[in-house]
């Protein structure tokens, strides 16, 4: 128990750390690495709440990808944030009083891991009973996230794909312009393309054929 | 393309292990912590590290972009699908107690159906997006 308030703490002291540095430094290339390390704090700190599968994802996606992605992208916009001149008072009052009032509602929380939280009183019980037992699949999170709630997971699905297609039709699409340019410029020369080029018209006026 | 050799050989030894632990992680979901969006991330990882080693055109030679294009769109089709089938077999959207008739089955065989759907999805997606933004550099670097 207090092993674990010590672990919340420092997981706590060192993510708000985390944060004040990221707004601090103007440099992207550290702060794409600092909220990595951001994420993965907050991957131990699922741990520390017994959430796994959360921490389990946060540390492959924050962490992981978002920092690999964030860097690809970072080889082609400046490597320094502009330094803002504006300070605006108004809106950091604006800034502070939702933060205060955020921490006033945090009051009206149930405790952590209080058992008649009404999160806990609703379906819930219903998942754990039945998951081990009625659906023989031991990870309660796993029939909730695909079985009882397929449709929702579904939905998920399609907005990785849909957004996967968005920055393929934006990039891609640029690159694909640009090759095309590349190649005209080089001449005919490679007799490659005529000959990707001839079965893909061929195939072309056959469908409009049919 | 790095001509590091520590580079080169950690990543040929790395490729295999991360493929096999992001495969483990996809079809052990049902016991234990991960899923079809964990081992995705895990798996496109795997491939990721292997284009940054060995450049990104040795990358599109293993999957090309066409495939990823396809897997992008397979994946959402396999979950569809696994609810079209379930309506057919007279349950509802979804329903994967309907796909063979019995609950223990059904549900283990349409969550592992579909969480393979998401991985696919996943993997290509976050394979996708890397070449799109290292190749959109290459070609900038070009120019």
């Amino acid at each position: 128990m207090m092993v674990g308030l010590v672990i919340d703490i420092f997981l706590l002291a060192l993510l708000v750390l985390i944060a004040v540095m990221v707004v601090r430094t103007g440099r992207l290339y550290a702060v794409i690495v600092m909220s990595g390390a951001y994420s993965l704090t907050s991957a131990a700190i699922f741990v520390n709440l017994d959430a796994v599968d959360v921490a389990f994802t946060e540390a492959a996606v924050g962490a992981g990808i978002s920092t690999v992605l964030f860097l690809a992208a970072m080889a082609y916009i400046p490597a320094d944030e502009k330094p803002s001149q504006n300070r605006n008072l108004l809106a950091g009052v604006i800034c502070i009083g939702a933060g205060a009032l955020l921490l006033f509602a945090v009051m009206d929380l149930p405790s952590l891991g209080d058992a008649m939280a009404p999160v806990h009183q609703h379906v819930a019980p219903r998942y754990l009973a039945e998951s081990g037992s009625a659906l023989h699949i031991p990870n309660v999170v796993t029939t909730v996230l695909a079985s009882y709630r397929g449709f929702d997971t579904l939905g998920e699905t399609i907005v990785v794909f849909t957004a996967g297609l968005g920055v393929l039709m934006l990039l891609a699409g640029a690159t694909r312009t640009k090759r095309v340019k590349t190649d005209n410029r080089k001449v005919a020369a490679k007799t490659a393309k005529p000959k990707t080029n001839k079965p893909k018209s061929a195939t072309k006026t056959a469908r409009t054929k049919a | 393309m790095n001509q590091n050799p520590v580079f080169r050989v950690v990543a040929k030894i790395l490729f295999a292990p991360i493929i096999m632990f992001g495969l483990y992680v996809q079809f052990h979901g049902d016991f234990g912590p991960g899923g079809g969006f964990q081992a995705g991330v895990i798996i496109a990882a795997a491939f990721i590290l292997h284009a940054l080693v060995f450049g990104l055109q040795a990358g599109r030679q293993i999957i090309s972009a066409r495939v990823n294009l396809w897997m992008m769109v397979l994946g959402v089709t396999i979950y569809g699908a696994v609810g079209i089938v379930s309506m057919a077999k007279g349950g509802l959207f979804l329903d994967y107690t309907a796909l063979t008739g019995s609950v223990g089955s059904g549900q283990h065989i349409g969550i592992l159906v579909v969480e393979f759907g998401v991985g696919l999805t996943v993997t290509s997606v976050m394979l996708a997006l890397f070449h799109a933004f290292a190749g959109f550099v290459e070609d900038r670097a070009n120019d």
